[in-house]
């Protein structure tokens, strides 16, 4: 579950106050707007990636407003993959579980996992400049799952991708919201997508969140 | 499509040409210089001399280590210079290029009046009864004088090297639940792999090369704290060309083929 109470924050061109939002654990949010409307500095704000000037961030009921991106446990997606040039697609996957102290062969077998759910098994000793666009958004994904996180923030993370792949991270989404109780919030804007993953769409305009209807 | 150039940018080319040219030909020049000076049997009766063989001994271990030492600072310290948007930052740098700017007669001098001062002496003592070796006029000293030019370059070179990550890929491996140690260790280092190596070399390189520092602090004793710039001031102080030329080769060839192996191996740009 994530709550954002009354948060403020001034950066550059872009203000909110008094910004709140509340997402169920298990639900799928989207969120749309345009271009520039502050978007990605909610979701930084959120992953503790941005700090903000007052409110509150609370995550499964914690507050978390002071916490390092590291203590929140959310998994993230970025806009464009910000994958790590020198390291192998195992070794990106694996990153999260290292950091958690996982053993050796449950990090193994997880990866091994994660790898067939996204059909990257074949790219494991590959470096992301030896991937094609949608083989980096699919181990974008999966890193971002490896650790099963309990909230999931995507930037965008079916952007320039082509039909299939798009479905079948769709479809991947999906398992993760019904099987683990995943809490997702998602930034896109693609009508389609949103209409096809969310429970519910807001929208963000003039630094205020607005409710969108479905339909 | 492709067209004739004008009068004026052909004459502009050809000075652009000739000045680089010019320059690339005076330091073949040089090169062959000494080449032409020399001979085979000049340099293997130089290298036959103890007094040679042990200079190149402790050349060689001195600008390891100097390096090595050289990249324990350059690590936090360029890390540091790249990320850091302090007011201080100015200060910071123009303290690390002061090794660069000085003449390195002055950094000598500042070395052997430090080793005068009380908190000198103090490290001397505790140095000396750790080692059983102090700093002046020693090969500890050798190595600290080759230490303090050898690091401002290695800083340099991986504060550029660092700049060049981005900082984007740190604050992912924060989210993933990284600590900033596993981020630096795993993550931002890998990455500049090549600049550490390219730091190293420039540190080892200028390490080997260093004399004024060094004649001032650690002296020019022979079979002590000679290194092979000293061998050479030593050869010429006592008419011994042959000698020192031959030596000049010796080290004209470890510089050219360190560069060009680092080059070849190493696809990052010299700073």
């Amino acid at each position: 579950m994530i709550s954002l109470e009354n948060i403020s924050i001034q950066q550059g061109s872009f203000s909110a106050s008094r910004l709140n939002l509340t997402i169920e654990k298990g639900t799928h949010i989207c969120l749309m707007g345009e271009t520039g409307c502050g978007k990605t500095t909610l979701m930084e704000i959120i992953c503790g990636l941005r700090s903000i000037q007052h409110g509150k961030v609370l995550l499964n009921g914690i507050d978390h407003t002071q916490s390092s991106p590291a203590q929140r446990n959310i998994g993230y997606l970025p806009q464009d993959g910000v994958l790590f040039p020198a390291m192998t697609v195992s070794g990106q996957i694996a990153l999260p579980l290292k950091a958690r102290h996982w053993e050796k062969e449950k990090i193994h077998n997880r990866v091994e996992e994660i790898a067939q759910l996204l059909k990257i098994s074949s790219l494991l000793d590959r470096l992301p400049s030896d991937l094609s666009g949608g083989e980096r958004q699919r181990l974008a994904l999966a890193r971002a799952i490896s650790f099963k996180p309990e909230i999931l923030c995507l930037d965008e993370p079916f952007s320039a991708l082509d039909d299939q792949t798009k479905h079948e991270l769709i479809a991947v989404l999906r398992d993760l919201k019904v099987q683990n109780k995943t809490t997702i919030f998602h930034i896109s804007h693609h009508k389609e997508e949103v209409h096809l993953l969310s429970d519910k769409i807001l929208f963000m305009r003039n630094g205020a969140l607005e409710n969108a209807p479905k339909n | 499509m492709s067209h004739t150039p004008s009068h004026r940018d052909r004459l502009f080319r050809g000075s652009l040409v000739t000045f680089s040219l010019l320059y690339l030909a005076l330091l073949v020049a040089l090169l062959l210089g000494n080449v032409s000076y020399t001979s085979p049997s000049h340099l293997w009766e130089a290298l036959k001399t103890r007094e040679i063989l042990a200079s190149i001994r402790l050349s060689l271990l001195s600008s390891t280590l100097s390096a090595l030492l050289s990249m324990l600072v350059a690590l936090p310290l360029g890390y540091y210079l790249a990320r850091t948007r302090t007011k201080w930052k100015i200060l910071i740098s123009t303290i690390v290029d002061i090794p660069i700017l000085l003449p390195p007669l002055v950094i000598g001098i500042s070395l052997l009046i430090f080793f005068q001062t009380s908190a000198g002496k103090f490290l001397e003592s505790g140095f000396q009864s750790l080692f059983g070796r102090g700093f002046t006029y020693d090969i500890p000293g050798v190595i600290l004088a080759q230490f303090t030019v050898a690091a401002a370059f290695t800083i340099r070179t991986m504060e550029v090297s660092f700049s060049r990550v981005d900082p984007r890929i740190e604050h992912m491996a924060s989210s993933l639940g990284c600590s900033w140690s596993r981020t630096f260790f795993s993550v931002v280092l890998p990455q500049v792999k090549g600049g550490m190596l390219t730091a190293f070399t420039l540190g080892w390189a200028r390490a080997l090369g260093e004399f004024g520092p060094l004649l001032v602090f650690a002296g020019a004793t022979r079979m002590k704290t000679e290194v092979l710039p000293t061998t050479i001031f030593l050869e010429l102080s006592v008419g011994n060309i042959e000698a020192a030329v031959a030596v000049s080769f010796i080290m004209i060839f470890v510089a050219v083929t360190s560069l060009l192996l680092l080059r070849h191996f190493n696809r990052e740009p010299l700073p």
